[in-house]
């Protein structure tokens, strides 16, 4: 799948994570491969359940409480996933960095927002006091924080929203990171803030060749950051491909359907396609393919036999048995928009 | 004044006159120490609107610019610093008792999450009926009979009605917050970004229904909502919001093919678009919205307006009549059409 000629450095295979017992265990991601290439931005879309938040702590190795995680996960040709807390360390934070959903949540309300930022320059770099003030402003600066060297003694409370999402960024490019992980990271903004964080997200890929994977429930936002995108569905990826043939084109009746929802080019006050029922819980997924019982063209085989993702084209994979009653429910409106 | 008619009608319903509303910020002790002056939230500034009956009115900004707070102004939730909102050609501000009460009903305010509004002990059929015997809708076995037809107009399962709310997914719980509000047979729905914490699949049956219930029952609905292609789908006309101030009031559809307000046209092109060829580089909005403590003189957007100058800095425009709807900015016109 690795179209681009940048050099691979993430490559999940065949990842595996699950809560519960053994014997009854709730799969929260399920057999979840894909890679990522140095100065890519890889979106990661479906709706909430669909374990977007879970397969970026897998690979961060901060699964809590005691789920476990099988497959592999290699980082740079490195295997995370045998690693031992202390080894993983030494890699998160500094060459993983990870932009968590709720920025409130994971500031320290006590410490000022330079401190912050210092404390994470002092683990993963050797700059002295002076220098760590000084890549602090510059990284305020460089997320769009105006006035940052008087902001430094700040509070996290003293910041807006946008702006502690902002401070959030920093914290985690403070050590040149090749890998961002952002979990939603604009879904709690305006559109104006989320606009002017994922310009600044995508610049920093093109420019310091950072690799990014975005999860969003947001199409606009894929549309408009990701180079790929995968969408996930209970768990398994049902489509992964680039943002041009899965957006533009898309093939897997989930993909349709979220696409078909959003009002786009109908009548003002029409109703609107809705996908039927709700996202199912995981002690409840069918054997077979997870979005059988929504899914419009599913046949009888589907909640037993689960489908495979295959290649359709040079740059994606769908995982459907009736791709072509897809095409033919939907109709060719999402692929000539 | 907004006078834009709509088919639907040519009295308004509700009439917004110069509503304000100011909150005074609670003073910390190192405050009243150092004897800073007392700091005055400025959440809704002076907004004029006739909203027609049967139509619904869409509310956009950004975060923190009043839309909940004009929201619960019109639900009577917050009493206004100064102005009149005018309901069937009474005012309501300062009501009490019975028409009070009267009004309530006939307004209902719909929340983000009906969970934290639902009472996670009671069945859905026990809320409904509260809500139906408080307010004396129907008495005896008619009460029963009500709550199964609004189970029934909200579209959920048969047996929904003895389940509790976390037996239900988000898009259901958002259909019993609306069975109840109409259990009441309000006239008017304030939906407060009613359905923003829905997945989009889910969205659009929310949207539907409301779409339908509306057509049906007549209700005028204002509807206030961060998503700006659902705002489109669903309003007959829009207002944009800046600082607690329409900026911009028009038809939906004109206002969003052709925003004349710069800040309408920023927060517009901010919105993802879908189409991949669409990108940008640079923000489509730079900034972001100043404090409500201290709002610019002047023009209240002129600190980030592209097209700002001196008569912005002094002078704060009026809304007028500009195209299809009003805006309020010194240069609409040559700027609407850039
Ligand atoms: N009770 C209050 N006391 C003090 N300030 C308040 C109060 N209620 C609202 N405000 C302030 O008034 C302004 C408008 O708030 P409001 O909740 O109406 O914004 P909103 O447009 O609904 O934002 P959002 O999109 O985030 O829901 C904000 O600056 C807010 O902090
Ligand atoms: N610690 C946990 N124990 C059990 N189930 C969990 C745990 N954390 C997450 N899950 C479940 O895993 C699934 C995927 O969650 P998540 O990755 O957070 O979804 P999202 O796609 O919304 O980010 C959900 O069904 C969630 O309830
Ligand atoms: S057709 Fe079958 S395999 Fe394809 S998405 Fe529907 S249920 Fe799944
Ligand atoms: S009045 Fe001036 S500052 Fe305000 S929106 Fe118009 S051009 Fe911009
Ligand atoms: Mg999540
Ligand atoms: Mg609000």
């Amino acid at each position: 799948m690795a179209t681009q000629e940048k050099p691979v450095v993430l490559d999940v295979r065949h990842l595996r994570t699950e809560f519960g017992t053994r014997e009854r265990p709730l799969v929260a991601v399920d057999d979840v491969s894909f890679q990522v290439a140095a100065g890519e931005i890889l979106g990661l879309v479906g709706e909430s359940g669909s374990g977007k938040s879970i397969t970026l702590r897998s690979i961060l190795g901060i699964i809590r409480p005691r789920g476990r995680v099988a497959g592999e996960i290699l980082w740079n040709g490195q295997d995370l996933v045998p690693l031992s807390e202390a080894q993983l360390r030494r890699i998160r934070g500094r060459e993983i960095a990870m932009i968590f959903q709720e920025p409130m949540s994971s500031l320290n309300p006590l410490l000022t927002v330079g401190l912050q930022i210092s404390e994470n320059l002092v683990a993963h770099t050797d700059l002295d006091a002076r220098q760590r003030r000084a890549r602090a402003i510059e990284l305020l600066d460089l997320v769009g924080i105006p006035a940052a060297r008087n902001r430094l003694d700040d509070f996290p409370h003293e910041f807006s929203g946008g702006m502690r999402q902002r401070v959030m960024i920093a914290i985690a490019l403070a050590s040149n990171p090749k890998l961002l992980l952002a979990d939603e990271p604009t879904t709690a903004l305006d559109v104006t803030i989320q606009d002017q964080i994922l310009r600044l997200i995508q610049s920093l890929s093109r420019d310091l060749g950072m690799a990014v994977i975005l999860v969003t429930h947001d199409m606009g936002v894929v549309a408009e950051t990701c180079d790929r995108v995968a969408v996930m569905y209970g768990g398994r990826l049902c489509e992964i491909g680039s943002t041009a043939d899965v957006i533009g084109d898309a093939r897997h009746p989930y993909s349709l359907g979220l696409l078909r929802s959003i009002p786009r080019d109908v009548a003002p006050r029409t109703p609107l396609y809705s996908i039927p029922g709700a996202p199912p819980a995981l002690n409840a997924l069918p054997p077979g393919c997870a979005f059988s019982a929504r899914c419009p063209v599913a046949g009888r085989e589907c909640p037993d036999l689960r489908p495979k993702l295959e290649a359709i084209g040079t740059s994606r994979l769908v995982a459907c048995h009736h791709l072509e009653d897809a095409q033919a429910h939907f109709g060719p409106r999402e692929a000539a928009q | 004044m907004t006078t834009i008619p709509t088919s639907a009608g040519t009295t308004p319903l509700l009439s917004l006159r110069a509503l304000s509303i100011q909150f005074e910020k609670r003073r910390s002790l190192s405050d009243t120490l150092a004897r800073r002056p007392q700091q005055v939230v400025s959440a809704v500034n002076g907004i004029d609107l006739d909203v027609m009956p049967g139509e619904t009115l869409g509310i956009v900004g950004e975060s923190g610019c009043g839309k909940s707070t004009l929201a619960r102004l019109i639900a009577g939730l917050h009493r206004p610093t100064s102005g009149d909102i005018v309901f069937e050609g009474e005012s309501v501000v300062g009501l009490k008792g019975a028409r009070r009460r009267a009004y309530n009903r006939r307004v209902q305010m719909m929340f983000q999450d009906p969970y934290t509004s639902l009472n996670p002990r009671m069945t859905v059929r026990d809320t409904l009926r509260e809500a139906i015997s408080v307010h004396r809708m129907r008495e005896g076995a008619a009460i029963d009979q009500r709550v199964d037809e609004l189970l029934d107009l909200v579209r959920l399962p048969e047996g929904a009605a003895e389940k509790y709310p976390h037996e239900f997914s988000g898009g259901q719980r958002q259909r019993i917050g609306i069975a109840r509000a109409l259990s009441l047979e309000p006239i008017c729905l304030v939906a407060d970004e009613l359905v923003s914490a829905l997945d989009v699949s889910v969205q659009a049956q929310v949207v539907n229904l409301l779409i339908e219930l509306q057509d049906e029952l007549g209700l005028t609905v204002l509807f206030v909502a961060h998503d700006l292609r659902l705002v489109r789908h669903v309003s007959h006309r829009v207002a944009v919001i800046y600082l607690g101030a329409i900026v911009e009031i028009g038809p939906s559809e004109a206002l969003f093919s052709r925003p004349m307000h710069p800040y309408s046209k920023g927060l517009l092109a901010a919105a993802p678009s879908l189409d991949p060829d669409a990108r940008r580089r640079a923000p489509a909005l730079s900034g972001e919205l100043p404090s409500p403590l201290a709002i610019p003189p002047g023009c209240p957007f002129h600190v980030r307006c592209p097209h700002a100058t001196e008569l912005c800095r002094r002078e704060k425009p009026a809304l007028r009549p500009v195209g299809a709807g009003m805006t309020a900015c010194h240069f609409a016109e040559t700027i609407g059409d850039a």
